[in-house]
């Protein structure tokens, strides 16, 4: 089949997609009523008037699992195309490939024992 | 020419399954819950409150729309339009059945049979952190963002082991693409002699990486008992504090898509996506057309029957702590689909020779 044709019609699904969420946003906007007093369009804090900003410094455990997932991410994809090669890599890219691992576990190892992972 | 219309049309009939199928999904859960306490669930609107779903969109529609005044209005517009997006462009590379057959030329039952197939399902469900990260943030509120971040955070963990969990497929398969891996399951024997033809699955060979998949996809779809972003019991309502009518809507629906389209994707990788015992039958006594929609029924039924699993499992497992969750993620799913992988590895090595 020819390739142009899918990726034409990936982007006839985006703006199928594109579409309806236009036409509910703009529709929602002039449907519902419109009330609005101080009290409804401040921010949700259980009742109590909300103290400050939320733009506030959080745990920097949440940061550090982004940057480990942009490391592990990386080498899985490099794992991709010898998984789609591995039935005529054989043997040999499989030894390969087990080094790569090993060497993957060992990174993995270091994190774990340094507590990178730990969440309390 | 008619290539084209055939795939426009295909596009929005998808569309339309996809919300409707989401829209009864939100009446299914209720109705699956209320079986689950021994209670009857919604009853008012219709039959057996068949029009439940309808009641609620109208609702969610007639609201009032709030846009809290120390948000930032365009990314908080922005947020539940990314995730609703991407929810509805997963399903483009799903083979949804055989081939439909018009003037003597097939036409594959999938909007885009790309070399890259799998992958463009990871691309697209990575987008929607977006969604959920971009909303939490720019709703300027405390809840939402700590909700927003243990979304992406869980996202992104889960990820990695889905990725492994899945090289093992794909090392069975030697191709991305969905087409030729849910044709190849339809080949063959499993195990390579028992006599049922298109019965051979991969769920057969790959029971751990189906595990490690599910488990994973549970946790893309922030469902419980990994539903932490939206914990009401901590954080409110978690990253849709602030949401109100549609833009609230929006992030409910995509939820509820995401997991039709995880169901599909489950299906098309470990269960033979649209194959079944007596389909290689079938397409030699019945017109192809009438084969595809059959099969297509076979994939949603899967499909469906994943749905319902979800639900199931919501009512049955309490919520993990977030340490417990990460712990699960990086230091049990990771090592075991990496070990999934080598033990794939090695029995491929051995066995093909």
């Amino acid at each position: 089949m020819n390739v142009s044709v899918d990726y034409i019609a990936i982007f006839i699904q985006f703006l199928v997609g594109f579409g309806f969420v236009a036409t509910t946003m703009v529709a929602t906007h002039y449907l519902g009523p419109k009330r609005k007093t101080a009290d409804k369009l401040a921010s949700f804090e259980c009742g109590i008037d909300s103290q400050g900003n939320a733009r506030l410094p959080f745990s920097i455990k949440y940061f550090l699992t982004a940057i480990l997932f942009v490391m592990f991410d990386v080498e899985v994809i490099f794992m991709y195309p010898w998984a789609v090669n591995f039935k005529e890599l054989g043997s040999t890219g499989f030894i390969e490939m087990l080094l790569f691992i090993g060497t993957l576990l060992i990174g993995f190892a270091y994190i774990i024992k340094r507590g990178a992972l730990k969440w309390e | 020419m008619f290539l084209l219309i055939f795939k426009i049309a295909l596009i929005v009939i998808l569309f339309l399954i996809s919300l409707g199928v989401a829209a009864y999904a939100t009446y299914g859960e209720r109705k699956v819950a209320a079986f689950m306490q021994d209670r009857i669930g919604p009853d008012r609107a219709g039959p057996f409150g068949l029009l439940q779903p309808i009641a609620d969109g109208v609702k969610m529609f007639m609201k009032e729309e709030i846009i809290p005044n120390v948000s930032d209005k365009l990314l908080f517009i922005l947020g539940p339009c990314i995730f609703m997006i991407t929810a509805l462009m997963t399903s483009a590379v799903i083979p949804w059945g055989t081939a439909m057959e018009f003037d003597g030329v097939k036409y594959g039952l999938q909007v885009a049979d790309i070399n890259i197939g799998i992958l463009y399902v990871f691309g697209v469900v990575s987008l929607g952190v977006y969604g959920i990260m971009i909303g939490g943030w720019a709703s300027n509120n405390k809840f939402a963002l700590l909700g927003a971040v243990r979304a992406s955070s869980q996202m992104i963990s889960y990820e990695l082991a889905m990725g492994m969990s899945l090289i093992a497929i794909i090392m069975m398969s030697g191709s991305l693409s969905l087409n030729d891996i849910v044709a190849q399951q339809g080949q063959g024997k499993l195990y390579g002699f028992i006599p049922v033809s298109g019965l051979n699955w991969n769920i057969f060979y790959q029971p751990l990486g189906f595990i490690i998949f599910l488990i994973c996809a549970f946790a893309e779809c922030n469902r419980t008992p990994f539903d932490l972003p939206e914990c009401e019991t901590e954080l409110v309502g978690g990253y849709h504090t602030e949401y109100s009518s549609m833009k609230l809507g929006l992030y409910l629906f995509a939820e509820y898509i995401n997991m039709f389209v995880s169901g599909a994707i489950i299906s098309c990788l470990y269960f033979g996506g649209y194959n079944f015992p007596g389909l290689e039958y079938l397409s030699t006594v019945l017109n192809p057309n009438l084969v595809s929609i059959i099969s297509f029924g076979a994939l949603f039924t899967k499909a469906i029957f994943f749905v319902f699993f979800f639900m199931w499992i919501r009512w049955t497992i309490p919520r993990f702590r977030y340490d417990q969750l990460m712990k699960l993620g990086w230091q049990v799913l990771l090592p075991l689909s990496i070990l999934n992988v080598l033990l794939t590895g090695g029995g491929l090595t051995i066995f093909s020779k």
